[in-house]
Order: C-alpha cells, then sequence, then structure tokens
C-alpha cells in the first residue's frame, strides 16, 4: 500500500512535468499582459524567424511595420548588448526617426546588398556569425525554403530574425506565401487619440497576429514605440466624446 | 680668387653699445672712429679673442654688428659635407692599390681589383702570385662572395621596402629594379635614377644604372653601356643593344667562344644572321638571352619577397581541385599563420591565398578584415566565401598564404570572460562577414552631422566605429531622397498645418498637427538657401496616416520661399 502511494506520487509529478507546457527556448516579452498572455511562450520567441507586413500597400503602414520590428530590434539589443544588422535593398530609412524609437544608431549596422538572394546569405552569414543581437531584413521576395533555413539558423543562434515582407505587387498579400516563420504580423497605422489640445498624439498601430505556431491569432490596437522600443496598450477611454451615432445614441436614450 | 677684408670689422671689442658713438669733444668729421687709424685691426682683434680661454671668448653679439649672408639653418651643406667626405675615404681607401683573392679552380686568382690596382698592371684573373710579386705594396685580401651576396641581397631588400614591390638581386653584382607603375612615385625615371645614384654614392658603391624595357637589355646596357646612368627609350632597345659586345647578352663561356670564333663582335652582328644557323652555333640558350633582351621572350623576375611579411605556404602530395579539399587547406594555412602571426604580435588586415595549379597558372584570392585579427575560425569563414573564385583547372598543387598587411595585435585580457561577465560583442567580425559577402562598401553605419536639414543630417559612415546621436526632434522612419509636391493644399498662414492636400492622386483630409518647426536654409553652402525657410508639420489624416509636410516660406517674406507645400517623409 504505502510503496503503491509512492509510486503514484512519482508517477503523478511525472505527467505533471510532461502536462506543463515548457518553453524550452527564450522569449522576449512585449511586456503588456494582453499580448504576451497570448503570445506561446509568454513572448517572442529570440530563436526564431519572425514576419511582419504592411497591412496595405500604402507608405504609412510600411512605416508602422518597419518601427514595430525596430522596437522588438531595439529591446533584444538592450538586452543582450549586441548591435543590430539591418539588411535592406533600399536606403531609405531614417535613422533619426529610428533613435527615437530606440534602436540607436551606435548599435545598428546597416548592409545593402543588391538584390533578395545576397540579402538572403548576408543575413544567414550574418546570423551564424553570432554576432548581431537581431537581425531586421526587408525583402520582397522569400520562397519558402529560405524561411526554412533563415528559421533553423536562427534556432540554432538564439538569434530572431525579423523579415519585413515587402508587397510584391499592389493586391499581392505577402503572408498569403507558406511560411517557416514562428510569428508572422500585420501592422497598420491607426488613428491616434484626439488631444484636447490641436496636435498629433501617441501613434497608434493596428497589430494583426496573424498566424503563430501553437497558438491562436489575435488582433488589438496598441500604442507606438516609445524611445526604448516598448508599446503600450491604449489608456482607458474614460473622457471621450459621447458618440452621435451608432447604438450609444439609443443607449441614452 | 681673394677677397677684400670686409671692413664692419675693424671694431673696438670694448665699445660699449650703450655710449654715444659720436665723440662729445667733436672733431669726429677726420677723426671718426672708422676713421682712425689708432683703431685695433681685425686680425688683432681676433688674435686676442682666440688667446682667450673658451669660457672667456665673448659672443658674437659683443664683436659688433656685421652683415654677412647667413647660412639658411635647413639648407645646410651637410650632406655635401657627408658625400664629400664619404669620396674622400673611398679615394684614401682606393688610395692604396687593392686587389681580392679567391680559389678558382686549383688556383688562387685575383678576382677583383680596384682602379688603381689596375693601373699598376693587375687585371682579373692573374695568378696571385703573380699580382704579388707585380706590386709589392698591394693590399690583398680574401674574396668573400657569401658576404657580397649578403650585401646584395640586403640591397634589395632596402629596395622592396623603398622603391618598388618588385626588386631582386642578380648576384653577383646587379639589382634589378621593376619600375613599371611605380617610377612617378619618385619623380619620373630621370628623377629615380638621380636618386638612386646618390644613394649608393652615400652608401659608397660606385653605381651604374641603365632603365630599359626588358631586364636583359637594362642588365646589358647597364654593364657595357657607355655612360654610368642610360635611360634607354621605350621602343629603342635594338638601337641601344646593337653596338654592345655579345658578352652583355649573358651568354656562357662556351656560346662567347664559338660567337668568337665565328666572328660575332657585337650583338648587331647576331641580328640579321638566320636563327636556326645562329642556334645551331651559338645554342639554344644564347637565342633565348637574346629574344629575352629584346623583349621576344617573357623574362619575370621573381621579385625578393621581404621577409617581414608573414607568409606560410603548403605544397600538396597531389594536385586537389575539390571545395572541400582547398578549404581544408586553408585551414591548415590559417593555423600556420595564426602561430607566426602570434610570435610576433601581429593581426593580419589582409589576407592573399595564392594557388598554383599543375598548368603553371596562379589563382589568387584576397580578404580584408576590418580590425587586425588572427582568429583561424573567423579568417577561415571569409576565406571559404572566397572558394567558389578559385578555378582549380587540373589541380592545384601549392598554397602560399600572405599576410600583406598587418597591424599590431596584442594578447587580449580575458579577466572578465573567466569572471562569467559577458563580453562586449566586437561588430568587426559581423563587418567582415557581411562585406565579404557583398562588398565593403555596402556596409556602413549612419551617423549624425551637424545640419539642421534632415536630408543633410545624416551620412554613413566606417561600420566599425559607433557613431554619436541626433537631437531629440520628432523625426519621421522614412524620409524621402527628395521631397515630392502637394497639389490643392489647403491651409491657414501663416502657421497652420494643413486642412487638405492630393498626393500621389489621392486626396488627404487633415484631423491634427504639431507645428510648425522651422529650418533655416544653410547659408554658408549656396546662395540659395540664404534666406530659404521651411515649415515643417507633422499631420494626421483621418484614416490614421501621420505625415511629415513642409511648406517653403514663412508666409511674411516672399524671399524665404514660394509658399508651395513637401511632403518629405511618413511617421509610423
Amino acid at each position: 500500500m504505502f510503496a503503491a502511494s509512492t509510486n503514484l506520487q512519482q508517477s503523478l509529478a511525472q505527467l505533471r512535468t510532461i502536462a506543463v507546457p515548457v518553453a524550452g527556448y527564450r522569449v522576449l516579452p512585449f511586456e503588456i499582459e494582453s499580448i504576451d498572455s497570448r503570445l506561446s511562450g509568454g513572448g517572442l520567441r529570440t530563436g526564431a524567424l519572425h514576419e511582419a507586413a504592411a497591412h496595405s500597400c500604402s507608405l504609412v503602414d510600411d512605416a508602422a511595420t518597419t518601427l514595430f520590428l525596430a522596437g522588438i530590434a531595439a529591446r533584444e539589443s538592450a538586452r543582450t548588448g549586441g548591435p543590430v544588422l539591418w539588411a535592406s535593398c533600399r536606403n531609405d530609412l531614417y535613422a533619426p526617426g529610428l533613435e527615437q524609437a530606440g534602436l540607436l544608431s551606435a548599435n545598428v549596422i546597416y548592409a545593402q546588398p543588391l538584390d533578395d538572394a545576397a540579402l538572403l546569405a548576408v543575413i544567414e552569414d550574418a546570423v551564424r556569425d553570432g554576432t548581431p543581437s537581431a537581425v531586421i531584413a526587408e525583402a520582397r521576395q522569400v520562397s519558402m525554403v529560405a524561411t526554412r533555413r533563415l528559421q533553423l539558423v536562427a534556432a540554432d543562434a538564439d538569434i530572431p530574425v525579423l523579415l519585413l515582407r515587402r508587397r510584391r505587387g499592389r493586391e499581392q498579400d505577402p503572408l498569403g506565401e507558406p511560411s517557416a516563420a514562428w510569428t508572422r504580423w500585420r501592422i497598420a497605422s491607426a488613428p491616434s487619440e484626439r488631444l484636447s489640445v490641436a496636435g498629433v498624439g501617441r501613434p497608434r498601430w493596428s497589430v494583426e497576429l496573424a498566424r503563430q505556431r501553437s497558438g491562436t491569432s489575435f488582433s488589438m490596437i496598441v500604442e507606438g514605440c516609445d524611445e526604448t522600443g516598448c508599446l503600450a496598450v491604449p489608456a482607458a477611454l474614460g473622457h471621450r466624446t459621447a458618440e452621435t451615432a451608432g447604438p450609444v445614441r439609443y443607449a441614452a436614450a | 680668387m681673394l677677397r677684400p677684408r670686409p671692413v664692419a670689422l675693424r671694431l673696438p671689442v670694448d665699445d660699449n653699445p650703450g655710449a654715444c658713438s659720436v665723440p662729445r669733444g667733436g672733431g669726429w668729421r677726420p677723426g671718426a672712429r672708422w676713421g682712425r687709424t689708432d683703431a685695433p685691426e681685425s686680425t688683432d682683434v681676433e688674435s686676442q679673442i682666440a688667446a682667450l680661454p673658451a669660457h672667456a671668448k665673448p659672443p658674437m653679439r659683443e664683436l659688433g654688428r656685421r652683415s654677412e649672408a647667413a647660412v639658411h639653418p635647413y639648407r645646410g651643406a651637410a650632406p655635401a659635407d657627408r658625400v664629400r667626405s664619404v669620396e674622400a675615404t673611398v679615394t684614401a681607401f682606393h688610395a692604396t692599390p687593392l686587389a681580392l683573392i679567391g680559389k678558382v679552380g686549383r688556383r688562387e686568382e685575383v678576382v677583383a681589383a680596384c682602379a688603381s690596382a689596375a693601373s699598376l698592371g693587375i687585371v682579373v684573373g692573374m695568378a696571385a702570385t703573380h699580382a704579388r710579386a707585380l706590386v709589392s705594396d698591394l693590399d690583398f685580401r680574401p674574396a668573400e662572395p657569401e658576404a657580397d651576396a649578403a650585401l646584395l641581397d640586403h640591397l634589395a631588400l632596402r629596395a622592396v621596402r623603398r622603391w618598388t614591390p618588385i626588386a631582386a638581386a642578380t648576384p653577383p653584382d646587379g639589382l634589378w629594379l621593376d619600375l613599371t607603375g611605380c617610377e612617378h612615385l619618385h619623380g619620373g625615371e630621370e628623377r629615380f635614377c638621380q636618386r638612386l645614384s646618390a644613394f649608393c654614392q652615400r652608401a659608397g658603391f660606385t653605381a651604374r644604372l641603365a632603365v630599359a624595357d626588358t631586364p636583359g637589355a637594362a642588365h646589358a646596357v647597364a654593364r657595357f653601356g657607355r655612360a654610368a646612368l642610360t635611360i634607354v627609350p621605350s621602343g629603342r632597345t635594338v638601337e641601344a643593344l646593337g653596338p654592345l659586345p655579345i658578352a652583355a647578352l649573358r651568354l656562357n663561356s662556351v656560346a662567347l667562344t664559338a660567337g668568337r670564333k665565328f666572328g660575332f663582335e657585337t650583338v648587331a652582328d647576331l641580328l640579321p644572321v638566320a636563327r636556326g644557323p645562329l642556334a645551331r652555333r651559338l645554342g639554344l640558350a644564347a637565342i633565348m638571352r637574346l629574344d629575352q633582351a629584346l623583349g621576344g621572350v617573357a623574362e619575370p623576375i621573381t621579385p625578393r619577397q621581404d621577409a617581414e611579411v608573414p607568409i606560410v605556404e603548403r605544397r600538396l602530395l597531389e594536385p586537389i581541385c575539390t571545395a572541400e579539399a582547398i578549404e581544408r587547406v586553408m585551414g591548415d594555412l590559417l593555423a600556420d599563420l595564426a602561430e607566426v602571426l602570434q610570435a610576433r604580435g601581429l593581426g593580419a588586415r589582409a589576407l592573399r591565398l595564392v594557388g598554383l595549379r599543375i598548368d603553371g597558372g596562379e589563382q589568387v584570392v584576397a580578404v580584408g578584415t576590418s580590425r587586425p585579427t588572427r582568429e583561424v575560425s573567423h579568417l577561415l569563414r571569409l576565406l571559404k566565401l572566397r572558394i567558389d573564385r578559385i578555378d582549380p583547372g587540373l589541380g592545384i598543387e601549392q598554397f602560399t598564404l600572405v599576410a600583406p598587411h598587418t597591424e599590431p595585435l596584442d594578447a587580449i585580457n580575458l579577466g572578465a570572460v573567466l569572471a562569467g561577465e559577458t563580453l562586449v560583442r566586437d561588430p568587426a567580425r559581423l563587418v567582415d562577414v557581411v562585406a565579404g559577402r557583398i562588398g565593403a562598401s555596402a556596409v556602413y553605419r549612419l551617423s549624425p552631422v551637424e545640419s539642421h536639414v534632415p536630408e543633410r543630417a545624416v551620412i554613413r559612415s566606417d561600420p566599425v566605429d559607433a557613431p554619436g546621436g541626433w537631437p531629440e526632434w520628432v523625426r519621421p522612419v522614412r524620409l524621402f531622397a527628395r521631397p515630392e509636391p502637394l497639389a490643392r493644399v489647403i491651409a491657414l498662414l501663416p502657421d497652420q498645418p494643413p486642412r487638405r492636400f492630393e498626393w500621389r492622386g489621392t486626396t488627404y483630409r487633415i484631423v491634427a498637427g504639431d507645428g510648425p518647426e522651422r529650418i533655416h536654409g544653410e547659408w554658408w553652402r549656396r546662395d540659395a538657401e540664404v534666406w530659404a525657410v521651411r515649415d515643417y508639420y507633422r499631420v494626421e489624416d483621418d484614416k490614421g496616416g501621420r505625415y511629415w509636410v513642409f511648406r517653403r516660406g514663412d508666409g511674411f517674406e516672399s524671399e524665404t520661399g514660394d509658399l508651395s507645400w513637401w511632403m518629405h517623409g511618413v511617421f509610423a
């Protein structure tokens, strides 16, 4: 009887360790409860490939996507203390703007390859080298095989590879193509909070997690990066002006 | 020629400069100081001064004023003096006849004799005892061919470091310098030759120089030409070589004897002869030498390698042609090179791998690093990127790895690592890896420039050095290379953000705006910017897009701008 109970306790403990989902990898939390709780592992996995694409083909959404990834890289760079490699075939990035998202110019090394094939080779070399704390790449055409390679080297080196997928056409959704990325995000800019004075409030983005491994997708409105690269949740809408259209009018009646 | 002695020297030593120079009592007209007969003669004064002990001699200032041309301190005649002293030593050295004797075959012969010895009848090839009998006070010294060769090699090494990268010693008495592409660094061929002969003179050598198209022609003209310094113009080799004896062609003794027998005195005699019979009479080697001198056959100079450059070499048992084998050899060579570098406390900034193919071709690949390093794994990764540029052909049988550019690299303090603290990651490795893939110019950092004009505030800089930051003005994340014009803008003057505008064919309705941020033109750059003003606004449209627009002009003064509106960037 005694022996059986100890056996039972042992097997129960063993079963519990199996049942509890253990994230065997390092994660980078967003420090936002509503996002971290919905991400498997409690945050972005550091050793993985993450893709983000603009919601539409407008430049504004593209800028929001850029700054979303820059904020992630800035927080990872601040944690591990290494440089960030930014590989892009274009050179319209404005470094003072990135610095305001926490990505100091002293921490970024830019690479400008000629085409996407060279870009993928460069970021794979860089991840294998292990020096950068994060790699951001802007690419237009990335095949499934390339994403799988990137995911494998990123998991090997425990370095986040943040891929900004550009649109190839006006109607083409870059997240429609198959990919081995750990998470896939779709970012759009959203109207900011109207201030009581004439002015532009803190930028807001509509962040949609289109796909993640071992997790569900979601979408929400967040406030953009501050000077450390952290996002925020919009404050409770306490002092909103009364709506003049929609169901509110009926509720008041 | 005798010069008149300067009159101004006749001044008394005890003349007090503070006293009036004109005697009070008058009478200076006929008896002026300079006219007095009792003034001491300069020779007396100088003899008096010379009699004084050294510490009591008056300084030059107290001896009165002189008008003499001062010697320019930096244009001194010191080099001339030195040359003269060297000449003096050389002539004094040569004053006693000198001959070197060495063992040729089984007898002792005179192998070299100086000019004075030659004037006394000592010739090269004479038996040593014969020479001793001819001149009793002849200075005999044993010949030291090894020391000569070492000196020549030293000169060649000096030439490699100072004059040209390709220089070789041609024993027993010559140097080859390849001037191609580097004579302009020394002021042209003629100036280079003058400097070279001046150097040789300073060093105590009698030099004969010749510049020609081919090494063989230069060799011949330098030894058998008339002048000590000859510059053969390009394409005039045949004319220069024609009158020289055939011994100038570096022929062996058999060919020389045969040439003498067949009546070939000068090179010009050889030129019209048909080559077949000539080869049968003088030997193929002689034809080869002739062609080399005339430029028909290539004669590459095997340069003297600077021993200071770290170099390692591997010769393979069998030629290899697969990438894996080449990679293995690279790893071995790098391990060897790392030991050499570590022993000297150096780190490589550039590497050159030379593979010798079995067909004689060379395959050269080179890599560079942004910081000195001798880390094998890192350098191997860089070299591996170049494997696809090596064409092995039928196989490569020898590899040489040179580090042409090295910098001092001391041991690294590993205390922090051993204590378990994290090491700050060195970006130089990352830069090397990326630059090895896409080129060094495509890797950069963006560093600030002290300018408020947005497009001028950023410049590309070296990827290794960490730049500073920018002031915390609100700036967009993407900036257009050139601002794009806005159409149909509705805005209140002078300082309100626009209410609506059209851009790229779309109408934007603005709901909020910040600004203006006024940026003045930089008048010190160009005239058009003297009064120019841009008023920047950060605006948000009703769909949530945030833009950076500006208006040229401040709205009051017309010369500040034409009040046109432009889009310059997008915010996130």
